[in-house]
């Protein structure tokens, strides 16, 4: 494991000047992901600022209907939440889609936001890797790529974010908040993580010295039509191939609204507003919901290890509209 | 707890490397140590304790051999460092037991042949003492699932869910769900 030093804090500010007081320094709160990462040389922090005393572990009713989530509240104290049970249902199934009981049980909200990608190279130090260290290649473009991105990827990476939570909170639409030294500031859930461009070392728009602290959840929860469904490689605990978060508001067989995001698939949770805006008014059947997942797919690129997810994410976003709308859109049905 | 032989072994580090003050309660009783800060609270417990029943299996919280229960939740020990978890109270395998009679869930992985080569097994006791402490579990297929953090690669599954039903059903709060399978 690589060294570091070691400094804990009991305020937001204490952590932010902590982390600005010393060079090289990183948050730690759960470290389900950051002690492997320690471990497996491929970060290299001179300071851990330990958050785990700061007071970012409510869930609590914000004044215009909706609920925030501190920044400190485990996975699984989120997903048995009553209220996010009963008002956010999505969220709750995205989370327990995800990791095991044991890493649930540490795993934070802030830093399932802040995990980095499960690319086999990327935590291969032997091996190029511009996420890892930039300038040097991507060895998944030509090697084993089954589970990277067929969206919005670059040809300096396609690594994929590698969370369920995420899916879900692109799909709610939720707030980030952040706190720095100089104040605090809130970013909407889809300005949060980055596509990789020519900069794939940097996943997210946070700042430095910056500390998520907190995730707001809109008012609509989709509680009443709603689907998380994941493909992986076995029946539980694996990261997905393919996982869709979907959200819909129906007037009959009207859609009011529909909310998807993808996972599994790009660099971050995938949404594409405008294919969602095509559907609202639309009636409900199997050629409204498989002409939005073929553009939701359009410019989708496989490559030769991960091209059938192409053709995966088409059924399984078909799958959770089914599920979401208790409907049937097979082949034949109407 | 702690012998010269180990303290001396562990002392390879420079003096002007930091050491963090750490106090918990292991099994009932409180330790005190003062530590490197990436002591993962496996290599504390293995190495400073000489806890061996909590096992290192892939270091990176994907087997579940090193599960522990800390402050009344099952976690992987492998992936949490020791300075985050100071002032914790954490149960492993060696504190199960009362006495000379067994937790009804060791006693139960007997019952039923719940092991074979048994290196995953005070993970898997551990886990599943946990997991019936949650309440979430209702049915094998919830049990399943729940228990999807501890591998078993000698493939015990079938043993160990049995063994967990029966533990269930034993206790004051059966599962009693549809779908239960005893």
């Amino acid at each position: 494991m690589n060294r570091f030093s070691y400094t804990r804090a009991s305020a937001v500010s204490e952590a932010i000047d902590q982390h600005r007081a010393h060079a090289a320094a990183a948050f730690i709160a759960g470290g389900t992901n950051l002690v492997d990462l320690l471990r497996e040389d491929v970060a290299h922090p001179a300071t851990l600022v330990d958050i785990n005393r700061l007071p970012l572990r409510q869930i609590e009713a914000t004044g215009d209907g909706g609920l925030r989530i501190g920044a400190l509240v485990t996975n699984t104290a989120v997903a048995y939440d009553e209220t996010v049970a009963a008002r956010y249902p999505l969220l709750a199934k995205a989370i327990l889609a995800g990791a095991s009981a044991q890493i649930r049980n540490v795993a934070t909200v802030g830093g399932n936001l802040l995990q980095r990608t499960r690319c086999l190279y990327f935590y291969d130090a032997g091996t190029p890797c511009n996420k890892r260290e930039p300038g040097t290649g991507c060895s998944a473009m030509e090697g084993v790529n089954r589970m990277h991105a067929i969206l919005g990827a670059s040809d300096q990476c396609i690594a994929v974010h590698p969370s369920d939570m995420c899916v879900a909170l692109a799909a709610l639409d939720a707030t980030v908040h952040l706190a720095g030294h100089d104040g605090t500031r809130a970013l909407p859930f889809a300005e949060f993580h980055r596509l990789p461009g020519e900069t794939p070392h940097i996943d997210t728009n946070l700042r430095d010295d910056e500390l998520v602290i907190a995730v707001e959840l809109p008012r609509r929860g989709f509680a009443e039509h709603h689907a998380y469904v994941k493909v992986r490689d076995r029946a539980s605990y694996a990261f997905a191939l393919v996982s869709v978060a979907l959200g819909v508001e129906l007037d009959g067989d009207i859609i009011v609204r529909a909310h998807c995001a993808l996972g599994g698939v790009a660099h971050k949770p995938w949404r594409d507003l405008d294919a969602e805006a095509v559907l609202r008014g639309r009636p409900l059947n199997a050629a409204t919901v498989r002409g939005f997942a073929d553009s939701l797919l359009r410019e989708a690129q496989g490559r030769r290890g991960n091209a059938f997810k192409i053709e995966l994410a088409t059924r399984v976003i078909v799958r959770a509209f089914e599920l979401a709308t208790q409907r049937s859109f097979e082949e034949g049905a109407s | 707890m702690e012998t010269p032989t180990a303290q001396a072994a562990l002392d390879l580090a420079p003096s002007d490397v930091q050491r963090v003050p750490v106090t918990f309660e292991i099994n009932g009783k409180t330790h005190r140590f003062e530590i490197e800060p990436w002591t993962t609270l496996l290599d504390l417990l293995r190495e400073r304790c000489h806890l061996s029943g909590i096992k290192k299996g892939c270091d990176h919280g994907q087997c579940g051999a090193c599960t522990a229960i800390v402050d009344g939740q099952r976690i992987n020990t492998c992936l949490a460092l020791a300075a985050v978890r100071d002032g914790a109270s954490i149960t492993t395998i060696e504190g199960l037991a009362d006495g000379d009679t067994l937790h009804p869930v060791q006693q139960a992985f007997i019952d039923h042949d719940a092991f074979q080569c048994g290196y995953c097994t005070p993970g898997q006791i551990c886990s599943a003492v946990a997991m019936l402490a949650e309440g979430h579990a209702k049915n094998a297929d919830d049990i399943r699932e729940l228990m999807s953090g501890n591998l078993c690669r000698c493939g015990a599954y079938t043993n160990i869910v049995a063994a967990i039903l029966d533990a269930a059903q034993r206790s004051d709060q059966p599962l009693t769900a549809p779908g239960a399978r005893p």
